[in-house]
């Protein structure tokens, strides 16, 4: 199993001092290679669900566990490290540093792991997304669809086993939605990576054999969906 | 990619920025280089251990005077000695050398000081192991002059032109009639010998208006000899009065005791196998000598001036390296703001890079090589800077000083200015560090 979350919870404080429940997860799980598409609209809680996932955030309670690593029991800097090595992330506005080629934003990818910074690996990667000719360019050298193949090459830089993809096609036209989703998915085929995509299109979901529904497994969507609260 | 090349790429990212903060390090830092070069020469050139001479005999007065105007041809001599003390000295059994020095006058064209001397004067070392290189022949006739290399350049003489002098000063419009003619012209020193025309102490003597009236002159002799004139007593009988000269009368040629010279230089003599660095063993009761009498004075060049190093000019390069220091702080301080001020547009990229597994100490590492980079790089180009500053200016320094600055001189305080920048560059460093390490990522991320 790649991916289990189990009784994870996680509120924020407001400003009076109570807690704002945003997330309660009983359970979800993703398998090895397995591909799944998770809708949610915007304010269901799916950014702080990735957040805890990817170790950025940690929850209130419950557990997140990687590949059997647990990372909520994790310091901090294990888990940047974990991240940076296991898990790969594919941002809605692609989030390329501008002040780097694309080259060197898959090689800051492989900077910030354990492992050795592959060029040759960083060229493929840029190969296999169709950029090869295209490594020597910054960001705002390139088109919007070029700039997240670029992400997704990032991504996988490290060869992780989990690649949590926030709306990758969200920002591209509906030419580049298509090759963008083919890319992200037949590489994760390729390297055997599970991944979690998120969208709140249902034209994108229909692509995964398993579509999860955030208001379906956030029971404070439940909650709120209930009480007729955004969340 | 290491943090340093990440660092690199952020700073050539806002390339105009960096490179204007950089160069007020840069600038701070040539200026105290070319200060700690600068000085480090006119510290040297004051502070050399022998100058040819140990002792510069004089009338009792200011020491200091006395060196100014015998070494560095600054200031007017204090007054005369007689040259019969001149001849004593010289005879003295402990004198190596003594040779007469006698200041006055200006070179009509250029303004130039005269000297009266003689040969010997050009035998002794102008700085430690450094003898005078005189093309030409050199004296051979009252009227024969040798010329500093500066005198030469300035006034575009050779051997064989020919010059006039002015009474006193330059500003002085007393022209003298007798000519002179250049013999010899004198290699740069890097001393104040490149500014100074050098005449024969006969010629000197010979120029008309040098001739005190005698009855003038032996009332100074007698008032300097007061235990009777060496060689000469038939001058303790004679009344002053009785050579007063005539009206209309006009005197040619001096006899010794008439003459008077500014300073003797000496040095002692010494054992063969005496140090040639050291002071001679009998230099230091020679002076105590000299020094018990009321007339005269013997100072050694170097401690009137060494003093006046610590007291007044190393009190001007502390507080040159402390303003120096201060641009340095200044520009360490435009380092921070630009910095800063980027933190804020570089929220979202701090937050990408914690996204992609930098860890905090990570991303604070970078900012910090960031403030490195930008101080030691601009530290870096302000030493090359400062020391093609002190090239280009060495010409110009020496023409109008006479000054020879080595444009290649380097200062060992030069090594403490990098790891200063280092320590700077970590302080100034610090506080964007800590807004970049503190970036809430998720946060910065949604937003």
């Amino acid at each position: 199993m790649s991916l289990l979350l189990e009784r994870v919870e996680k509120s924020y404080r407001e400003p009076d001092g109570s807690r704002l429940p945003v997330l309660d997860v009983e359970n979800f799980q993703l398998d090895d290679a397995e591909q799944v598409a998770l809708v949610g609209e915007s304010g269901g809680g799916k950014t702080t669900l990735l957040n805890i996932i990817s170790g950025i955030s940690t929850p209130d309670t419950g557990r997140v566990v990687i590949d059997g690593v647990e990372i909520n029991l994790l310091p901090e800097a294990a888990r940047d490290r974990f991240r940076a090595e296991r898990i790969g992330f594919v941002f809605q506005t692609f989030n390329l540093l501008a002040a780097f080629s694309a080259l060197e934003n898959v090689l800051l990818g492989m900077s910030f792991g354990g492992g050795n910074v592959d060029h040759a690996r960083a060229r493929d990667l840029l190969d296999r997304v169709g950029l090869s000719k295209r490594a020597s360019h910054r960001p705002g050298q390139l088109s919007v669809g070029e700039q997240q193949r670029v992400a997704v090459a990032r991504a996988l830089a490290n060869r992780p086993s989990l690649l949590l993809a926030d709306e990758p096609t969200a920002s591209v036209d509906r030419a580049n939605q298509e090759n963008i989703l083919t890319l992200i998915r037949e590489a994760c085929t390729a390297d055997n990576v599970s991944l979690l995509l998120v969208t709140h299109s249902p034209d994108i979901a229909s692509r995964f054999d398993r579509i999860a529904r955030l208001d379906e497994i956030n029971r404070v969507s439940q909650t709120a969906a209930a009480a007729g609260d955004p969340v | 990619m290491n943090l340093l090349s990440i660092a690199y790429k952020s700073i050539k990212q806002r390339a105009l920025s960096s490179s204007l903060t950089s160069l007020s390090v840069a600038l701070g830092v040539m200026l105290m280089v070319a200060v700690l070069v600068i000085h480090g020469i006119i510290d040297r050139m004051f502070s050399q251990q022998t100058i040819g001479y140990e002792l510069i005999v004089g009338r009792k007065g200011s020491g200091l005077q006395l060196v100014l105007n015998t070494v560095y041809r600054l200031k007017q001599p204090i007054e005369n000695l007689p040259y019969l003390y001149y001849l004593e000295l010289k005879n003295d059994p402990r004198v190596e050398n003594a040779v007469p020095f006698a200041l006055g006058d200006s070179s009509k064209r250029g303004g130039f000081p005269i000297i009266g001397t003689v040969s010997d004067y050009f035998v002794l070392e102008y700085a430690p192991d450094r003898k005078f290189k005189i093309r030409g022949t050199g004296f051979r006739d009252s009227f024969d002059a040798i010329i500093g290399s500066h005198v030469a350049q300035k006034n575009n003489w050779d051997i064989g032109s020919t010059f006039t002098l002015v009474h006193g000063g330059a500003e002085s419009d007393h022209e003298h009639d007798e000519v002179f003619t250049v013999r010899g012209v004198i290699q740069a020193t890097g001393t104040p010998n490149d500014k100074t025309v050098f005449i024969h102490l006969n010629g000197f003597y010979a120029i008309a208006g040098h001739d005190r009236p005698p009855n003038e002159t032996l009332t100074k002799l007698k008032a300097f000899y007061t235990e009777g004139i060496p060689g000469h007593p038939e001058l303790d009988q004679t009344d002053p009065e009785t050579l007063r000269p005539k009206p209309g009368a006009h005197v040619h040629g001096m006899e010794d005791w008439q003459k008077e010279v500014t300073a003797v230089l000496i040095n002692c003599k010494r054992p063969p196998d005496w140090p040639a660095d050291a002071a001679s063993p009998q230099m230091g009761s020679f002076q105590a000598e000299i020094k018990r009498g009321f007339k005269a004075q013997a100072v050694n060049p170097i401690e009137p001036m060494r003093e006046l190093m610590q007291d007044i000019v190393g009190n001007i390069r502390k507080v040159l390296v402390v303003m120096t220091g201060l641009i340095i702080i200044v520009s360490g301080v435009s380092v921070f703001v630009s910095i800063y001020n980027s933190m804020s547009d570089r929220r979202r990229e701090i937050a990408v890079m914690r996204a992609l597994g930098a860890q905090r100490r990570t991303v604070f590492s970078i900012i910090l090589a960031e403030s490195l980079l930008l101080c030691v790089g601009g530290g870096f180009f302000g030493v090359l800077m400062g020391h093609g500053l002190v090239f280009a200016a060495a010409p110009y320094v020496a023409a109008q000083s006479g000054l020879l600055i080595d444009p290649f001189a380097f200062e060992p305080m030069e090594f403490a200015v990098l790891p200063a920048l280092i320590v700077l560059a970590s302080l100034v460093g610090i506080i964007p560090g800590l807004t970049a390490y503190r970036t809430d990522v998720a946060k910065a991320l949604a937003e």
